[in-house]
């Protein structure tokens, strides 16, 4: 499969998953809906990282810091879900929204 | 250019047409449990494309955290916060126009560049099972940064009890 | 090793002192028992000292008791010690002051007592109303006298003289209050006593600041107070060369020198500043004893001692320091001496002996006759206060002062009498008292350096003069001495009354006046020019640093000094005879010498000094101040109309002036700088208005923005690297 595929594949659809959440992420009023978008980047970030280790390392089974790379940002996403979901939680509890333009407090 | 080859550009553009529409799907749709659903299905593209590069652990991994406990934990919260979005609401902010024109020239911009530049065209092949040597590594080279994630996560744990709590 | 306890013989007497202000002030007889054992403790530490001392002989003067144990002032380079210091004449001191000074106590116990003849005729005797203050006052004085005499260094001493200072203006005032008709203090008395404390102190305290300056120019050039280091012979030639000259052709040395003279001449009352010590005579007369003998004139002389090296050092290198202290010395003692002819007051004539006598020592040492003006000092001090106190007894039977009043008390008086007869021929240098050696000691000096030049050396004619004054000082010694003797106790009585009144002294004011004539007889033989054993003793080691003395055997010139000097003595004494006493003064008659005209003016005003510089005390209590300070009054007075009138319309025209200025800035800082002020301000506010709709407190504009700011830099990056 390797061989038959080109890296560049791969980055575009990274690129496109990315700019996909992003839009997610800047643009719905649902603050699970973002962190939805947020997710979606972070996917397309572990994609790259799998990408060039597949292709760059010179030996795949010594250095597999991609790997090890995108398990940590796994990780951080799972923290950061969990995280952010209280967040939302603990919001709609005393605001009664989960509508980030709602949540504007830090204004003029 | 060969069969296989052929197969397994198919395959590929298959496999990430999925993925994107199920992304579009996921950013788009107005009902925030189809979004969650579109997710899951982004989720599975995204593990596919992993063992499309040989790396079937982290495939694994991606299914059982993000579709196993992250996705569902998005589904709860979706379930918590129900009545909110009404189908009849906008699910977009005012800006998404400006979103969309900065997103756009993003991909547009990351496009030509990933285009111009002249990439390896093939890794080294994988001649053994890299699991082992992985889970070796994580014990060995990078076992400071693997306590760290653990601490991390511990804190997130006590951290998310601490806000979710009445 | 009683030096080592040297200290406690200040210590004693001040803490009597301190006992009866806090504790006894309450209980006459106890404060009076508190202070005399604290100088017969003091007395027998300081003996205990003295025979130290002179078991030690002239080697003490190499290697004086000396110890500063308590470091009292550290600063920069050197601290000041609290210690002390005793060399020979310093332990010969030693054995003066508590000796006398436990006389004066004792006799106060008695004098302080005043005798009263009540409503019914019926005489009592009554305590004086301050009693206990008095001995506080006599205890401290006593203690600071001691403590100048062991002082380790000059500083030191200076606070011993100081508070000595105080003593005096306290005790010299100290029936200055007034409500005491019933105690016999009368209001002119009071004013009299209070003119006087105030004279003596602000007379003294003129010499006191040229002191304390001496000593601060002496602490920078010699960088040292303590005696046992001051005179380095290294220290002292960088007097010489360290600073440069005061003023063209004058050296350090002589300017400090005359500076700490000053100090002197106001403590010793040497002219011109002897004008507080005739009017000291207002406090009781055992202060009088206290000041004219033991203590305070003592400390000026003493002084002069301890800068005795500095003076000579400044007469050799740098100028006439000792011949100026010859000089006022011996001019002193034939002023004063002038002024005594013609008192009638009795302490007053004894005032001015003591003036007199106090410039004879000052003629000694500055003439380098150390040794005789040291041992003058001692005898002086002895008889001086045997006089004193036999005057004292006198007021104290008669109630007066006046001598034209007395007459014939002997036979009233007879253990006062003789005892003053003694002091008296003490005084007058009468042979073989004591008076007679020292006084003789210092004319066989002056005389022998004077008209018997060592071999190649030309007849010195300063010396001369000094020599002559001095002997005429001692003709008119002997006059004015004779005149007091016949107008007091010999002839007739001038007033029944207070004859009639007149009885012998208590015991124990006649005891004291009895040890201190044993003294006066006695004393002399310590030092005769056969067997001079105060001079092996205190001249012989050298002083503080100086070379040994020398001294002359006994030779024809002594005994033409002798001859000479008693015969001035017994020349003057028969003038005084055949004015006075070949013819007693009757009642209402004139004083004989007041046909000398115009002269016995001057002398009875005593040179108009009071009217000219000083300030002139009544005898109704009132005073004036004298033309001088009346002068400085006058510019005074000018000189403050000229800053009401001159120099505050100067202020308050520019004080006007700066507040029509501020006027107009206070306009143009509301108007102008206000205004630019406030449209910085509107303007900042403003464009702050506008900008901060920029917050709009939305997570996702902030991102959106974070995302383009993050684009542009990457695109910056990008066509960096493709440049």
């Amino acid at each position: 499969m390797i061989t038959q595929i080109p890296l560049v594949y791969y980055l575009a659809l990274a690129a496109a998953l990315f700019c996909i959440g992003s839009f997610g992420a800047l643009s719905r009023r649902n603050a699970i809906a973002v962190l939805m978008g947020i997710e979606l980047m972070l996917n397309a970030v572990n994609i790259n990282l799998v990408a060039f280790w597949r292709y760059g390392a010179a030996d795949p089974l010594v250095d597999q810091a991609g790997i090890v790379f995108a398990l940590f940002v796994i990780t951080l996403a799972a923290a950061e879900a969990a995280i952010g979901l209280a967040l939302i939680i603990a919001i709609y509890r005393s605001r009664d929204t989960v509508n980030v333009e709602e949540i504007n407090l830090l204004k003029w | 250019m060969d069969v296989s080859t052929i197969i397994a550009q198919l395959l590929f553009f298959l496999v990430a047409a999925l993925t994107l529409t199920a992304a579009f799907l996921t950013v788009l749709a107005r009902n925030v449990f189809h979004a969650a659903l579109a997710l899951v299905g982004t989720f599975f593209g995204v593990a596919a494309i992993y063992l499309m590069l040989e790396a079937e652990f982290l495939a694994i991994v991606q299914i059982l955290i993000y579709i196993g406990a992250i996705a569902v934990l998005i589904l709860f919260a979706v379930m918590l916060t129900r009545g909110l979005m009404q189908h009849d609401q906008i699910s977009f902010n005012h800006q998404w126009a400006w979103v969309a024109l900065v997103v756009g020239t993003l991909f547009l911009g990351m496009f030509i560049l990933i285009l111009q530049v002249p990439w390896l065209q093939s890794g080294a092949a994988v001649t053994a099972d890299t699991v082992p040597s992985l889970g070796q590594q994580l014990m060995t080279t990078y076992l400071l940064p693997f306590e760290v994630v653990s601490v991390l996560l511990l804190a997130t744990l006590v951290g998310a009890f601490i806000i979710a709590r009445e | 090793m009683v030096q080592n306890f040297t200290l406690f013989i200040p210590l004693l007497p001040f803490l009597a002192f301190a006992i009866i202000v806090l504790l006894t002030r309450n209980n006459n007889r106890l404060s009076a028992l508190v202070a005399i054992l604290s100088i017969v403790a003091a007395l027998m530490l300081s003996y205990g000292v003295f025979l130290e001392a002179l078991s030690e002989g002239a080697e003490l003067a190499a290697n004086p008791f000396y110890g500063a144990p308590i470091a009292w002032m550290p600063f920069g380079g050197m601290t000041i010690n609290f210690g002390w210091y005793v060399d020979p004449i310093g332990a010969a001191m030693l054995f003066m002051v508590p000796t006398v000074c436990l006389m004066i106590f004792i006799y106060s116990t008695a004098y302080m007592r005043h005798n009263h003849v009540d409503e019914h005729g019926h005489p009592h005797a009554e305590d004086d109303p301050r009693y206990a203050r008095f001995f506080a006052y006599i205890s401290l004085f006593t203690a600071m006298m001691l403590l100048l005499v062991v002082s380790s260094n000059l500083l030191q001493f200076f606070i011993a003289w100081e508070v000595m200072g105080f003593c005096s203006y306290a005790l010299i005032g100290f029936w200055s209050f007034r409500g005491r008709k019933e105690h016999h203090i009368d209001d002119a008395q009071v004013g009299r006593a209070r003119g006087a404390a105030i004279k003596a102190f602000l007379t003294t305290r003129v010499g006191d600041i040229l002191f304390m300056t001496g000593m601060i120019l002496l602490l920078i050039t010699l960088g040292s107070l303590d005696f046992n280091k001051m005179y380095d012979p290294a220290a002292m030639n960088n007097m010489l060369a360290g600073l440069a000259q005061p003023l063209p052709g004058v050296e350090w040395p002589v300017v400090i020198a005359l500076l700490i003279f000053g100090g002197t001449i106001a403590k010793s009352a040497q002219f011109p500043l002897h004008i507080w010590l005739p009017d000291a005579m207002e406090g009781p007369t055992p202060v009088s004893a206290l000041i004219h003998a033991a203590t305070m004139v003592s400390a000026g002389i003493f002084l002069i001692i301890r800068a005795y090296p500095l003076l000579e050092f400044a007469q050799q290198t740098s100028g006439p320091a000792m011949q100026i202290v010859a000089f006022v010395g011996a001019f002193t003692a034939l002023f004063a001496a002038t002024i005594g002819l013609a008192q009638n007051d009795i302490k007053r004539v004894l005032a001015f002996s003591t003036i007199s006598q106090l410039g004879y020592m000052l003629a000694a040492l500055g003439i380098g006759a150390f040794v005789s003006g040291s041992f003058h000092l001692l005898t002086h001090a002895f008889f001086k206060a045997l006089l004193f106190l036999g005057a004292g007894a006198v007021i104290h039977s008669i109630g007066t002062n006046d001598m034209f009043k007395m007459g014939g008390l002997i036979r009233k008086m007879p253990i006062t009498g003789i005892t003053f007869f003694v002091g008296a021929f003490a005084l007058m240098g009468i042979f073989p008292l004591s008076g007679f050696w020292s006084k003789d000691e210092i004319l066989l000096d002056a005389m022998r350096e004077g008209f018997y030049p060592h071999a190649g050396m030309s007849q010195d004619l300063f010396l001369q003069i000094i020599y002559l004054m001095l002997a005429i000082a001692a003709f008119l010694t002997a006059l004015y001495t004779g005149r007091q003797l016949f107008l007091t106790f010999l002839g007739k009585p001038r007033d029944q009354a207070a004859y009639d009144h007149a009885h012998e002294s208590p015991v124990a004011m006649w005891a004291p006046l009895a040890v201190l004539a044993t003294f006066t007889v006695f004393l002399g033989f310590w030092n005769t020019p056969f067997a001079p054993a105060f001079f092996h003793f205190v001249g012989e080691g050298g002083f503080m640093g100086l070379p040994p003395f020398e001294h002359s055997e006994f030779d024809p010139i002594a005994l033409t000094n002798m001859l000479v000097s008693t015969g001035i003595a017994l020349s003057g004494f028969a003038v005084a005879w055949g004015l006075y006493g070949f013819r007693p003064i009757q009642a209402g008659q004139p004083d004989p010498l007041a046909r000398l005209g115009f002269v016995w003016k001057i002398l009875v005003n005593k040179y108009w000094l009071d009217e000219l510089y000083g300030y002139k005390i009544n005898l109704d209590g009132t005073a004036q101040p004298g033309l001088l300070i009346r002068l400085v009054g006058a510019f005074m007075r000018l000189c403050a109309w000229f800053d009401r009138n001159v120099v505050d319309g100067l202020v308050n025209l520019a004080g006007w002036l700066s507040r029509i200025l501020a006027r107009l800035w206070g306009w143009v800082d509301t108007h102008i700088v206000d205004g630019l002020v406030n449209a910085t301000a509107s303007v900042t506010g403003e464009i702050a208005e506008w900008w901060r709709t920029m917050q709009t407190g939305n997570v996702q504009n902030y991102a959106l923005m974070a995302m383009v700011g993050a684009m542009a830099i990457a695109i910056l990056f990008l066509l960096r690297s493709f440049t």
